[in-house]
């Protein structure tokens, strides 16, 4: 992962992409969601979405999953050059978060991440704040998937 | 029988839970969505902000999800939500957690162009056994007017 310092606004990261298969969605939704359009083929035609579709807090949660695994990478790569790692701290939360077209099982949803805003932490000075748009795409090209997230990310120099 | 619309004024809508949040669910959890340190690893998340093991903000929300199904969109005409205003992680999740969940309705309006469906933007919050709050969302699900109320706006 990358120090406050070496972040800036309008800095994008192509996260890659995950295929929602109709096995992956009903298993979540049978967990957490079990509403009839995200567990059963017939019921998503006959609903709004026209399909099985992924549970939006299925949607949500693997881009979790690949914002991790980038940050994963990154520090893979980090280390590899010989630099200090930086640990990512957690999150206060989000805001505008749209589920702006339903993900049908077999869809492949590419996902990304752009910098929004950078500021220090008030309260926690060894920490800088970021606000990044995280988006995902369908194969057709239609965004899908759009939220504004807030992190706490640790600066440089509080950590040297 | 079924909620509609009309079943969401505002105000206090009710209160649901307690649901324990087990470790193993937790973790499973963390190790499928949110791999960092502080969700998964004892020893890194005791150096972490969050002073210890910790579940990972989304298996919070997936559980507030659940929660909500259980307690009434399993029994309400939804067809789905297009987002979320607002949410926010206020405390830690840990491990053996019983969480309430409280929903109060916002605003309850006719959809302009869906004249048949509403829309309820409801705020959630999530609590664990001594009161704290962890989580705060606002949130608009599209509800389905009952059938004569919409036909008599209509006719």
């Amino acid at each position: 992962m990358r120090f406050f310092e070496d972040i800036e606004i309008g800095q994008r990261r192509e996260l890659g992409s995950f295929t929602f298969t109709a096995d992956l969605i009903k298993k979540f939704a049978r967990q957490f969601d079990p509403q009839r359009f995200h567990l059963d083929e017939e019921e998503g035609r006959k609903s709004l979405f026209g399909g099985l579709a992924a549970s939006g807090w299925h949607v949500g949660s693997v881009c979790m999953k690949l914002l991790v695994a980038d940050g994963q990478r990154q520090a893979a790569e980090a280390a590899a050059r010989g630099e200090k790692l930086a640990v990512w701290g957690p999150s206060p939360g989000f805001r505008d978060l749209r589920w702006i077209k339903p993900v049908l099982a077999g869809d492949v949803i590419s996902y990304a991440s752009e910098i929004e805003s950078l500021r220090v932490s008030e309260k926690r000075p060894e920490w800088g704040i970021l606000q990044a748009r995280n988006t995902g795409t369908n194969q057709r090209g239609e965004l899908a998937f759009s939220v504004l997230a807030t992190a706490f990310v640790p600066r440089r120099s509080a950590s040297s | 029988m079924t909620l509609c619309f009309e079943d969401f004024p505002p105000g206090h809508f009710g209160t649901f839970g307690p649901r324990r949040v087990t470790r193993e669910e937790m973790l499973a959890f963390a190790a499928e969505f949110d791999p960092q340190p502080m969700h998964l690893d004892e020893e890194a998340a005791k150096r972490s902000m969050l002073n210890g093991l910790s579940g990972s903000g989304w298996y919070l929300c997936s559980v507030m999800m659940r929660m909500m199904f259980d307690g009434f969109i399993g029994r309400t005409a939804s067809l789905g939500s297009p987002g979320v205003n607002e949410l926010r992680w206020l405390a830690p999740l840990r491990p053996g957690d019983d969480l309430t969940l409280d929903i109060d309705i916002a605003e309850a309006r006719v959809s302009r162009s869906r004249p048949d469906t509403g829309i309820v933007t409801f705020r959630a919050v999530i609590r664990n056994a001594a009161g704290q709050a962890l989580c705060e969302m606002v949130s608009p699900i599209i509800v389905s007017r009952r059938a004569d109320a919409a036909a008599e706006q209509a006719g």
